[in-house]
């Protein structure tokens, strides 16, 4: 087994990793700054583990993970098994196809099923907002969502922000423009949530029909001007439009949609020069994002998200591991 | 570069003003100078008005062309015709030509192709509100605006589905443009010809109720204080309608309505006999309705008359009442419709030629519907006391589809002006 890497010195204050007191991880807005500081403290020590010959570890020998994916996700669900299987854990992947749900089993009777089978960790993605606080409640290992409908997807806001913090040092102070569907996005919800908190002026660029209602009180401002929205922006991010939401239901078209919020090279000018882009994936060139820009090693993070994505799921199932013998709150 | 034109001895009325004072006007391609001008520059055009009034071309936002698709009812040379001679020098082009205008190229198409047939009157293309005017989908609000569309609209065919119109008008904000919508409840007027009451029950004739235009209205309004949309309630017709009207720019939605000179004139006993030629769409309604309505445009409640010109050719019209087209034409009567109220003394000079010039300029953001130095010299020279008969063989449309056929109405239009050019001189 390797020895567990030491982290990297940044600019930004380090807090040695403490003690998670939350039972599962459901959602960012359960955290404060501190834990969130915490977990990326722990994370930014994984992260040069997946450079090494052997990324494994030992941490989480014996325990067992079970994945529990009710939607479709290649990278999430790889990216959460990596973890698992690099912290040692032993990693169960249940598709839904294949599952008892397809049956017509509640969410309910799986979760009672799969908690008879005492595993340690429970990672759930459900196209419902609220899905895993449910199970959280049925179950008695530690539940991670892995995205909830359109409520949170805290791990991939964990890895955006490790993104931006591995490029640009602190948090504190960027300009952050998220863009695209925001109505529909959980990853929208939870970037908002974290980035805020540790300090960045967030910006939410899209159109009218994409945008929630109320979004200018989420501590972020409101733009349906993309030029304007990205305007002297540190980091661009980018969010999948879905396909089902392009025929004239939210939006008129494909090439309307690109011609005013697809980020290509002319709009990306306007951002402040040498700004990053970044996007949970997967992608739909020519759609939200242009190949030009998608592309480019220089300005395009989305393969480190990729990266970090791993380290960070590993950092969220140790401190998931630690606490779950402390009896506390969620 | 344009000639110059010296107007003098005319009666100016500036409607973004609320002002009507003796005086001169001096202008080219754009109005060089007005009020006390006395010298003209060399080679310039001089006009004795004799006393009659000068004002800023009638901007008409409602008018239905047949080009493309239906050019045996009116081509952009027709309407350009009919337009100069009523006065009219910007007319919004409504979308439901053959094709539909759902589509950036059509949009091209208009600006193209009709400044070279008008005659200089222009055309301004008001786009599909929804592809196809189904009610459906969305059009490309944001690309059809870029390519010039200044308005959009659903024309004649209301949307149902509330979820569609509080999309589209959601989606609109991001490129703050102007949403016509005509309220009319599809289910409610299913069928019906003329205004429902006394008289269409005596005719044996199906109605429309007052109610199916006061539904759908109270729907939009809520529709645009909920998503902030910029919205036109597109020819109003029933008095039930307008209390909601009021209350909502009280509340400060961005909502503003419109009338069809018509239904300031005409009411629903135009229609007995079965004149087909006075069917229109809303219907004419009762004298009560009218004198609402007539009420609302001096109190500002309805901010813009149009003509809503609608060409028909004899055999749609000449058929059994309940088989005959909606619509009529209007270009040519628009000004002289709207003069009878203030002949009659039911509304001031200004107010009526404001709904017809500095309002419309308002809503659509254009330069023109104003006397003032540097606007575009969009000008007009009416006789406005000057009485005719309306003989609808006469008109420069290739439709005569006129209610006011035969009657006998006032305001001449001696002189109309675009950008400077003459493109009408009365005989």
């Amino acid at each position: 087994m390797a020895e567990r890497p030491s982290g990297v010195k940044k600019n930004e204050a380090r807090t040695s990793p403490v003690r998670f007191r939350h039972k599962h991880l459901l959602a960012i807005s359960d955290l404060d700054r501190f834990e969130i500081e915490s977990l990326l403290a722990r994370a930014e020590a994984f992260a040069p583990l997946a450079e090494q010959k052997i990324k494994k570890l030992d941490t989480l020998r014996g325990r067992t993970l079970i994945n529990l994916f009710f939607e479709n996700s290649t990278r999430t669900q790889s990216s959460f098994e990596l973890a698992g299987k690099r912290m040692g854990a032993d990693v169960v992947n249940m598709s839904v196809k294949s599952s008892s749900v397809a049956k017509g089993e509640t969410l309910i009777d799986t979760a009672t099923t799969l908690n008879a089978m005492r595993p340690d960790l429970l990672v759930i993605r459900h196209g419902a907002s609220g899905a895993a606080e449910l199970l959280s409640q049925k179950v008695d290992c530690a539940v991670i969502n892995a995205g909830d409908g359109k409520h949170e997807h805290p791990t991939q806001a964990l890895l955006d922000a490790l993104t931006i913090r591995d490029r640009l040092g602190a948090i504190e102070g960027l300009v952050i423009a998220i863009c695209g569907d925001i109505l529909h996005s959980r990853v929208a919800r939870s970037n908002v949530a974290l980035l805020t908190m540790l300090g960045a002026r967030v910006r939410l660029v899209g159109p009218p029909t994409l945008m929630p209602a109320g979004a200018d009180r989420w501590g972020a401002k409101v733009f349906h001007d993309m030029r304007q929205g990205i305007k002297d922006a540190d980091v661009v991010m980018m969010l999948r439009v879905q396909r089902e939401r392009m025929d004239g239901g939210f939006f008129p078209s494909a090439r309307e949609f690109f011609w005013f919020y697809g980020l290509d090279e002319d709009k990306l000018k306007f951002a402040k020069p040498g700004a990053v882009v970044m996007h949970p994936g997967p992608m739909n060139r020519g759609v939200e994002i242009d190949s030009g820009v998608a592309d480019n090693p220089n300005i395009s993070l989305i393969e480190t998200q990729v990266r970090m994505g791993v380290a960070v799921r590993m950092a969220v199932l140790e401190a998931l591991a630690e606490s779950g013998s402390n009896a506390g709150a969620r | 570069m344009t000639k110059p034109t010296l107007i003098r001895n005319a009666k100016l009325i500036d409607p973004a003003k609320d002002k009507v004072s003796d005086g001169a006007i001096l202008f080219a391609d754009k109005i060089i100078d007005i009020g006390a001008v006395t010298s003209a520059p060399d080679g310039a055009e001089i006009i004795d008005a004799d006393g009659a009034h000068v004002a800023p071309g009638l901007i008409d936002m409602r008018v239905v062309i047949g080009e493309p698709g239906a050019e045996h009812k009116e081509t952009f040379k027709s309407a350009g015709r009919a337009a100069a001679a009523g006065g009219v020098t910007t007319m919004v082009m409504m979308p439901n030509t053959t094709p539909v205008i759902d589509d950036q190229s059509l949009v091209d198409f208009v600006l193209r192709r009709a400044p070279e047939r008008t005659g200089g009157v222009h055309i301004l293309p008001a786009a599909a509100l929804t592809k196809g005017l189904s009610g459906a989908l969305m059009t490309e609000i944001g690309l059809l605006s870029e390519a010039g569309a200044v308005m959009f609209t659903n024309g004649d065919a209301p949307i149902r589905d509330s979820r569609v119109l509080r999309r589209a008008l959601s989606y609109a904000t991001a490129f703050d443009v102007l949403v016509a919508h005509r309220p009319e409840d599809p289910y409610l007027a299913d069928g019906g010809v003329m205004h429902e009451g006394e008289l269409a029950a005596r005719l044996g004739l199906p109605g429309i109720p007052a109610a199916a235009e006061a539904i759908m209205a109270e729907r939009d309004l809520a529709l645009a204080e909920l998503t902030g949309g910029r919205l036109l309630l597109d020819m109003l017709s029933a008095a039930q309608t307008l209390p909601a009207v009021k209350r909502a720019k009280n509340r400060g939605v961005n909502a503003a309505a419109s009338v069809n000179v018509h239904h300031l004139v005409l009411n629903e006993h135009d229609v007995a006999n079965y004149r087909t030629f006075a069917k229109l769409s809303p219907p004419l309604r009762s004298e009560d309705d009218r004198v609402a309505l007539v009420q609302a445009v001096k109190d500002g409640l309805i901010d813009v008359i149009v003509s809503g010109h609608d060409p028909r050719q004899a055999e749609d019209k000449r058929l059994p009442f309940e088989e005959a087209a909606f619509g009529a034409v209007g270009l040519e009567t628009l000004l002289p419709g709207a003069l009878t109220l203030h002949h009659k003394g039911d509304a001031p000079l200004t107010t009526l030629l404001r709904a017809m010039t500095a309002k419309p300029a308002e809503l659509l953001n254009l330069p023109q519907g104003r006397l003032a130095k540097g606007a575009p010299a969009d000008v007009i020279v009416i006789d406005v006391g000057a009485p005719f008969r309306l003989d609808s063989d006469k008109l420069k449309s290739k439709s005569n589809n006129s209610p006011f056929d035969e009657k006998t109405l006032q305001g001449k239009v001696l002189r109309t002006f675009v950008g400077g050019r003459s493109v009408y001189a009365a005989e």
